[in-house]
């Protein structure tokens, strides 16, 4: 048998990047490798956005009225690809809180790996998944009459809003997991996932809604985003009287770095806590 | 390695959690080449000394020393020249064995090629070659288990780390992890394994460290520590109540000690420390004095009476009822 002879770790800082990035790149095949592996898992996952947007399209739009007129479903699409990208918490806490059980993390821990690529990994590896669930509900979208109106690069542009949310709830769901430890508890995090999803302006717009809530979904990040897609788009349904109404594409990308700067050191601190 | 011989050196480890010290001061020596047995309750402390010496806990205070590198100050080296085999089968259960150890084996930073002609070699050896392309949430407990042992010897590490690697299993899996752990120290690694079972400890192990309340309270071969602990005990049960101060006195003899009566379940019972000798002899006096036996039974300890012989308190806490301590 030929053991193999590895030399210790790299000294500089070009050859330490390097391994980080390889070794980041080999937790996120792991993961396309379940894509392969299980792949009516991804259909069932992909397929769930899908099936709400039927249910809210044709079984309840028909009584929702979108303020300055204009099509229910062209006013819903933003709203469910914000939607999609909120749900995928859930996919980050499971996946990092199961590793951590079962003992994976630890392994990966005792190896002679860059401790990034744990993190780094994962984060690569949900991006890729959400960029294929964005694309999979902007198809479906297409399918019910949901078009996109000032070109391309405005389009690029709200999708790339949309996954920045996603990137900054990544890390959210990275703590979240780091500190309750337990694959179980997804409930848990549901439960605070549908209040943002539900206190926005996903389904109904705010100017419909009492003063108080309409102000409060307002200022909910996940408006932000939705709003400004909205209007990148060109669809139905965008502005408000509120500050946050106003400035919905500032917004859009200041909710997101404002969570990413408080969830992403924190998530670090609570990966170094690990061995305490 | 370290110029002292010994592959694992502990020197006064504490690590607390609130108010409990799960290290109060834990002293370890571990000779390259040998297989030392952790034995120990639950909550002794044995898996937190684990987690030291792998480098996944910073102890509060003590110095720790794997394969001559400080676990402390050099954790990325020390990460080369050890394998840990956890509580838990540390795999990706949707991935094949074969995916695995090839993740595993990049990980190690092989090159592709590399890590397949490894994951392959592991695969052979622990016996897997058949199932390499199964997914692992198939696999059996005992095959999990040597997956298990095969993800911690990707680099032929010298010092392996097994944490309670049989919890769990049914004999059958048991027997084949400890026939793979076996050819492991055949081959010369060092092992430091955990376990609550003294027949694994046995089995295994070269030497045994029992642990107690986060420190090392005896430490010697099995042989030893049994001697230390009174060794085996007899116990015989008799047709004849009326008969037993006479084989009670026949015992005493031959064990070298006073006997136990007990007239309810006609029994005597006492410890031997030449169990076979004293065996023998038991049973040629009793048949010369026409002293008829039910039943004579040699038994060893069970762990329950070496922890209650070294500590003073039951081996499993949890179970026992809560008494007050004389």
């Amino acid at each position: 048998m030929t053991v193999p002879v590895v030399h210790g770790a790299p000294g500089n800082a070009v050859a330490r990047v390097r391994w980080a990035v390889a070794d980041g790149w080999t937790i996120t095949l792991r993961d396309l490798a379940h894509w392969a592996r299980k792949p009516a898992q991804v259909v069932v996952g992909l397929l769930f956005p899908v099936m709400i947007v039927l249910m809210f399209g044709y079984l309840f739009g028909g009584g929702m009225a979108i303020p300055g007129g204009g099509d229910y479903r062209e006013f819903l699409m933003p709203g469910m690809f914000a939607m999609t990208m909120v749900f995928g918490i859930e996919t980050t806490f499971t996946a990092v809180s199961t590793d951590i059980t079962r003992g994976v993390t630890d392994r990966f821990r005792s190896m002679p790996m860059a401790p990034s690529a744990v993190v780094t990994g994962r984060a690569t590896a949900d991006m890729l998944n959400s960029v294929v669930g964005l694309a999979v509900m902007m198809a479906c979208g297409l399918a019910v009459g949901w078009r996109w109106h000032h070109g391309l690069g405005a389009a690029l542009a709200a999708a790339g809003l949309l996954l920045l949310l996603r990137f900054a709830l990544l890390w959210a769901g990275v703590c979240l997991a780091l500190v309750i430890r337990s694959p179980e508890a997804v409930m848990a995090v549901q439960i605070l996932v549908w209040p943002l999803g539900f206190l926005s302006n996903v389904f109904a717009s705010p100017a419909t809604m009492p003063g108080w809530l309409g102000t409060l979904v307002e200022w909910n990040p996940l408006s932000a985003t939705v709003s400004a897609a909205r209007e990148l788009f060109g669809n139905p349904g965008f502005g408000g009287d509120s500050w946050a109404a106003q400035h919905a594409t500032l917004m859009a990308v200041a909710w997101p770095l404002l969570a990413l700067a408080v969830f992403f050191p924190l998530s670090v601190r609570l990966y170094h806590r690990l061995s305490r | 390695m370290g110029s002292t011989g010994h592959a694992i050196i502990a020197e006064g480890l504490r690590k607390r959690y609130g108010g409990t010290e799960a290290l109060a001061g834990f002293d370890l020596a571990v000779p390259e080449g040998t297989v030392c047995g952790l034995l120990g309750p639950n909550g002794a402390g044995k898996t937190t000394a684990v987690r030291v010496l792998t480098t996944l806990l910073r102890p509060d205070a003590g110095r720790a020393e794997v394969a001559g590198l400080d676990v402390v100050r050099q954790p990325a080296r020390a990460r080369y020249r050890i394998g840990l085999v956890g509580q838990h089968a540390a795999l990706d259960e949707v991935l094949s064995g074969r995916q695995n150890l090839v993740m595993f084996g990049r990980l190690h930073h092989l090159g592709l090629a590399r890590a397949r002609v490894r994951a392959d070699e592991l695969l052979e050896r622990f016996g897997l070659a058949d199932a390499g392309d199964r997914p692992v949430e198939r696999y059996s407990g005992g095959m999990r288990r040597r997956l298990d042992l095969a993800a911690g010897l990707i680099l032929a590490p010298p010092v392996l780390f097994l944490d309670e690697p049989t919890t769990g299993l049914d004999p059958r899996g048991r027997n084949e992890v400890w026939e793979a752990v076996g050819s492991l120290v055949a081959s010369g690694t060092t092992v430091l394994l955990t376990t609550q079972y003294l027949e694994e400890a046995d089995r295994l192990a070269a030497r045994i460290c029992v642990v107690d309340a986060g420190r090392v309270i005896a430490e010697g071969t099995p042989g030893e520590l049994k001697a230390a602990i009174g060794g085996d005990r007899i116990d015989i049960v008799l047709r004849e109540a009326a008969r037993l101060p006479a084989a009670a006195e026949i015992l005493a003899r031959a064990a070298g000690t006073e006997a136990d009566r007990d007239p309810d379940t006609r029994r005597v019972s006492a410890r031997v420390s030449d169990r076979v000798a004293a065996l023998t002899e038991v049973v040629r006096a009793l048949d010369e004095a026409g002293i008829a036996a039910e039943d004579i039974a040699l038994r060893r300890p069970t762990l329950d009476e070496v922890f209650l012989r070294l500590t003073g308190h039951d081996a499993r806490p949890a179970t026992s009822t809560p008494e007050v301590a004389a």
